[in-house]
């Protein structure tokens, strides 16, 4: 096991990490990783990216997970916890992985999910493998006094994560499937308005696909809450040094900026991200964006 | 032979520079160092390149900007960045506070403003080198990418050498989507380059085959990544042979495309680099730069150098003795 590298307090360090569990859950696989180093100063929200395909491996990039759950003080160090479905050549590998493995693991990364300061009652919001960081977030905002209501979707039962989970650490959790073969047939938006309201909530935390991050911000801004969510672009460092992940997102000075998601977020204020520029898999540079003029010169 | 640490002299010269070691970042591949010195420390290497800059701040393009090949990656970045001011004002500032060499390559659209970038970096303590990357469209000449045409590459040269002092070298980044790249090689050189750095990424377009249509928004992107290190070599080979030959004066070389391991820095060395960039690897691995020194270090060691700069280009005098006893 290498030393973690990280010349920063709380900073990312990159480990020689070992899987040292392996479950299926549903339609996806959950790993134990022994990463000491990263579990310490992990916080909900952050990320890992892992290298797949092993030491002389042609797939380059490495591949990102929200992390699930930490434990800080195991036998032989920290571990941590993802989620993985299997959805291409690289989390094919992973999800194939056995028991002593060797993962080569960098986190955490990016920005958590901001906490309020005083206790605020929050709806928590996933879709899919979107859920797997939202119980540790429900946890930690319980600890602070939150109330926490829990939202859990997918296209199908299967692809539900942590139904069990969910009810432990919340005070209402709702269930929705797009093919209702479990819980609420239809989208998490169908259900969300209502519980914001019943719960009298000011945040929302949301993790899954984009369409349903835009969705969830709709319904939240509607009912008077605040959205926090966690996006997923597609990335190439994970650490912010290539410049792949951006997407528009409005500053403070009411600002459009193409921000890094992996550094700048992975979580966002919902209200800032600029949806309308997705079409079609294509995400556009608004016009207004700064730096936007400097393109057409070229 | 195995050893830990190498003791081998490492330190590689580019014309008036004397860098401790050879390996630098590649642009494009490290922002301005800032995120790679959480893993490790970025003045231990022998430079760091900072993706080029222009002007303006720009956007860059759209999204997916990027697609995962075989040992390799598209990018259709399209130079995001802050533009020249801030980037003296944030980047350089930083780079020199914490006592790396920054090598800082700067792009344009036109001779005139590769000139401006140049002139405003002039006087900036800190400056390395320069490093022109002429594979962006010049808007004057229909799109027509610099580095394609000997007269638009020397243009920029010429144009570049003339605002800096003597003390900063300039290198010249050559693309490999050209016919002949030794040609371009001499433009470079005769209009006043003092050394080349080679390769920029190959042209390519991947397509999603279940939605059949290319993954890029921008449809091309460039290719970099293990996948291309055999046309690095190549390129790389084919300049210091025409160098040997004398049809072009000797200037160094710089070497980068896919070096994933020390023996890849060699290759690069061995067919005539004297300093090595790591570029897309990072990606993969952020500690491979300082790694690939190590392991270069060693390598070089292992094969009987007393120094690095002795096995710069040694491939081509051993296929010399090799043809002279044959
Ligand atoms: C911050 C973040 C958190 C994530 N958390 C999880 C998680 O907890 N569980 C989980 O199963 N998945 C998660 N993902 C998605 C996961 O990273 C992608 O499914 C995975 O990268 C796809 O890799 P692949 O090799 O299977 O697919 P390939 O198609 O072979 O991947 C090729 C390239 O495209 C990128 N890519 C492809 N699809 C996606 C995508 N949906 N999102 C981002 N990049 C993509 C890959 O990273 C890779 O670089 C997360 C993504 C991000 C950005
Ligand atoms: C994401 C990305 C961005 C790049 N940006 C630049 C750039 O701004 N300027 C430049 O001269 N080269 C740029 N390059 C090219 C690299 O510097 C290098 O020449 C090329 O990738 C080959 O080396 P590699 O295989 O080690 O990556 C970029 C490459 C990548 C992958
Ligand atoms: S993934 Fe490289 S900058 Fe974000």
């Amino acid at each position: 096991m290498s030393v973690p590298s990280s010349r920063r307090p709380g900073g990312p360090v990159q480990v020689a990490g070992r899987i040292i569990s392996v479950r299926r859950v549903g339609a996806y696989q959950h790993l134990t990783i022994l990463a000491p180093g990263v579990a310490e100063t992990a916080r909900p929200g952050q990320f890992v990216a892992l290298a797949v395909g092993g030491e002389r491996t042609g797939m380059l990039l490495r591949r990102s997970f929200s992390i699930h759950k930490v434990t800080p003080t195991g036998v032989y160090g920290g571990t941590v916890d993802v989620v993985v479905a299997d959805a291409g050549r690289g989390t094919h590998w992973l999800t194939t992985r056995g028991v002593g493995e060797p993962v080569d693991v960098v986190g955490p990364l990016g920005r958590a999910f901001p906490l309020p300061k005083t206790p605020e009652a929050c709806v928590l919001v996933g879709g899919g493998y979107g859920t797997a960081p939202l119980f540790w977030l429900a946890d930690v905002l319980r600890e602070r006094g939150c109330r926490v209501d829990i939202i859990l979707g997918a296209a199908s039962e299967d692809r539900l994560f942590g139904v069990l989970e969910a009810r432990r650490s919340s005070t209402t959790s709702t269930v929705t499937t797009d093919d209702g073969s479990a819980g609420t047939k239809g989208r998490v938006t169908n259900v969300l308005g209502e519980v914001i309201d019943r719960a009298d909530a000011s945040v929302v935390y949301a993790c899954g696909p984009m369409a349903m991050l835009r969705a969830v911000t709709d319904v939240a801004t509607a009912h008077g809450a605040v959205a926090q969510v966690a996006v997923e672009e597609s990335m190439a460092c994970g650490i912010g040094i290539c410049m792949t992940c951006v997407m528009p997102v409005e500053g403070p000075d009411g600002q459009t900026r193409m921000l890094r998601s992996c550094v700048e977020g992975p979580v966002f204020r919902g209200d800032t991200v600029r949806w309308e520029s997705w079409q079609d898999g294509i995400g556009r540079v608004p016009d207004d964006c700064v730096g936007a003029a400097a393109m057409r010169s070229h | 032979m195995t050893l830990d640490v190498a003791t081998v002299d490492m330190t590689a010269r580019i014309g008036s520079l004397t860098l401790p070691n050879p390996l630098m970042t590649a642009s494009g591949c490290a922002a301005a160092g800032r995120e790679l010195h959480q893993f490790f420390d970025v003045g231990e290497l022998g430079a760091v390149v900072t993706k080029s800059v222009m002007t303006a701040p720009r956007s860059g393009r759209d999204t997916p900007r990027m697609a995962e090949t075989d040992s390799g990656m598209l990018n259709s970045i399209g130079l995001q960045g802050p533009g020249i001011d801030a980037f003296v004002e944030k980047d350089l500032a930083w780079l020199r506070e914490v006592g790396a060499r920054a090598v800082v390559s700067i792009a344009g659209s036109s001779v005139q403003e590769f000139r401006d970038l140049a002139a405003r970096l002039a006087d900036e303590p800190g400056v390395a080198a320069i490093e022109v990357n002429i594979s962006c469209p010049n808007v004057a000449n229909r799109g027509l990418v610099f580095a394609c045409e000997p007269t638009s590459a020397a243009s920029v040269v010429a144009a570049v050498r003339a605002v800096l002092p003597p003390t900063i070298p300039l290198l010249a980044k050559l693309s490999p989507d050209v016919t002949d790249i030794v040609e371009i090689a001499a433009a470079c050189v005769s209009a006043g380059a003092d050394g080349l750095t080679m390769i920029n990424t190959l042209l390519g377009i991947s397509i999603d085959v279940d939605r059949m249509r290319p993954r890029l928004a921008g449809l091309t992107g460039g290719l970099s990544g293990p996948a291309v290190r055999p046309v690095a070599v190549r390129c790389i080979w084919q300049v210091q042979a025409a160098m040997l030959a004398g049809r072009l004066p000797t200037v160094p070389i710089v070497g980068v495309g896919g070096v994933r391991t020390g023996l890849d820095a060699l290759e690069l060395v061995l067919a005539g680099a004297c300093a090595v960039q790591v570029g897309t690897v990072a990606f993969h691995d952020p500690s491979a730069p300082l790694r690939v020194r190590d392991e270069l270090a060693k390598a070089v060691q292992e094969r009987g150098f007393s120094s690095f700069m002795d096995a710069v280009g040694h491939a081509h005098r051993v296929l010399a003795t090799a043809e002279g006893t044959r």
